[in-house]
């Protein structure tokens, strides 16, 4: 622990670490998250970089709790970390109030501890920009956490290599009386629109919470399923 | 000091009803045997639709309701929403328990109506929460206050019957508890409204 801060204004009023943190973000694997009427689907690509790697043991969506989850692009192992501190988080709300926690609740209280790395001494701003996608009594949710600790609620988004033209492409295709099975085609086609190579049901990981308020990652058969649909 | 819980005395009482509730307490607030004051306040209303009654030593009373109405401000602030009465129940529990080596003195009683349903909690210092129970009680006596609610109490009861039922109960009790009365507050929890009676008691 150092009792400098590492990241620091240039003269322009830019934090070249946050900038930097962006650029990490922007050469990971591709995340897309819709919000339908009825429930929230989180898409996200899982490339390997070898066929030696066992694909089960590789989970990119993460349960928050029972009606929440996050996945996202950057660093792994930056979203492992953060993944398990939101986790701490639900649980100590809940060990408080004895109440479900609300999405836009975790997300500003994970925000803080997003925002304390690229201001405290000693430590490096997170590398990964996570998508936040849950259910709750207020109705679906998806949110995205940026490097910076900013955080987004969008009706649609996607973040990683492909943003870009996802995003143009989830522009041009969404609506908002989306039910969650169109959202789950939806976000499927705009994977597919950037993908290099063939899409498969082990290359990506799908994760769906439906208005039952469960998250559930859909198991390869039915993304198989669903995959052919697109066809 | 033997019997911090009685060095100020007080009572409280807490009973439910159709679609209502209702809590009382005393006004006495003494030092052991003297009375300083008739009109301490130890109902509180947190929100619309929550009230929180504290008997126990007066000044941990008013040190712990101003921690709960700091804590309800923050989470309006932060949630933007108001907050349920099961979760303030909950949070009064933790908050109590947080001082498990170092407790607030007090007992209180968290009576609200959520969707029309009341709500009663009651706890025991270190925040032992108990919500099954039609009627709760609490302070020097409250053991009094048991035996008028076994005696007079009966389920369903609408705002007019139990703001009678609450009173009595609480005035046989203070009667007999030479710590407690002075006279009488009782505030009726009902969707519409809260209704606060002054009840004048033996004032011994």
């Amino acid at each position: 622990m150092t009792d400098f801060a590492l990241t620091t204004f240039s003269s322009k009023g830019k934090l070249l670490q946050i900038e930097y943190a962006l650029n990490a973000v922007a050469k990971g694997d591709t995340a897309i998250g819709i919000k339908a009427k009825n429930g929230v689907v989180l898409v996200v690509e899982k490339k390997q970089s070898s066929i030696l790697v066992e694909e089960s043991s590789v989970q990119k969506i993460a349960p928050l709790t029972d009606n929440i989850a996050a996945t996202y692009a950057g660093l792994g192992p930056d979203f492992r970390v953060l993944s398990q501190q939101a986790r701490k988080l639900v649980k100590k709300y809940d060990l408080k109030y004895q109440e479900e926690m609300f999405v836009q609740t975790l997300s500003r209280e994970l925000a803080e501890d997003v925002q304390i790395a690229t201001q405290r001494g000693g430590i490096r701003p997170f590398g990964v920009s996570i998508l936040i996608g849950g259910y709750d009594e207020e109705g679906p949710h998806l949110v995205q956490l940026d490097p910076s600790g900013a955080y987004y609620s969008w009706k649609a988004t996607a973040i990683g290599k492909q943003a870009k033209n996802a995003k143009a492409f989830l522009e041009k295709r969404y609506n908002a009386d989306m039910e969650i099975e169109d959202a789950i085609n939806t976000a499927l086609l705009t994977l597919k629109e950037g993908f290099e190579g063939q899409i498969t049901p082990t290359n990506i990981e799908v994760g769906v919470i439906r208005d039952d308020h469960v998250f559930r990652i859909l198991p390869p058969s039915q993304v198989k399923d669903y995959l052919e649909e697109l066809e | 000091m033997s019997g911090i819980f009685e060095y100020n005395g007080g009572s409280i009482v807490g009973m439910k009803g159709k679609n209502c509730i209702a809590v009382a307490c005393d006004r006495r607030f003494g030092q052991q045997m003297s009375t300083i004051t008739t009109n301490y306040q130890k109902v509180f209303k947190i929100q619309d639709n929550i009230l929180l009654a504290l008997s126990g030593l007066n000044t941990d009373i008013h040190t712990f309701y101003a921690l709960m109405e700091k804590e309800i401000n923050l989470y309006n602030l932060k949630e933007n929403r108001k907050m349920k009465p099961t979760t303030f129940a909950n949070l009064v529990a933790s908050a109590l328990y947080e001082r498990r080596f170092g407790p607030f003195f007090v007992t209180p009683i968290v009576a609200g109506l959520e969707n029309g349903k009341p709500i009663l909690a009651t706890y025991d210092s270190i925040g032992c929460k108990s919500d099954l129970d039609d009627f709760q009680v609490g302070g020097t006596g409250g053991n009094y206050i048991y035996g008028a609610c076994e005696a007079f109490f009966k389920p369903d009861m609408s705002p007019e019957e139990l703001e009678e039922v609450i009173g009595q109960s609480l005035v046989s009790g203070c009667d007999r508890d030479a710590l407690s009365g002075w006279g009488g507050v009782v505030y009726v929890l009902t969707e519409q409204k809260i209704t606060v009676k002054i009840l004048k008691t033996k004032q011994t």
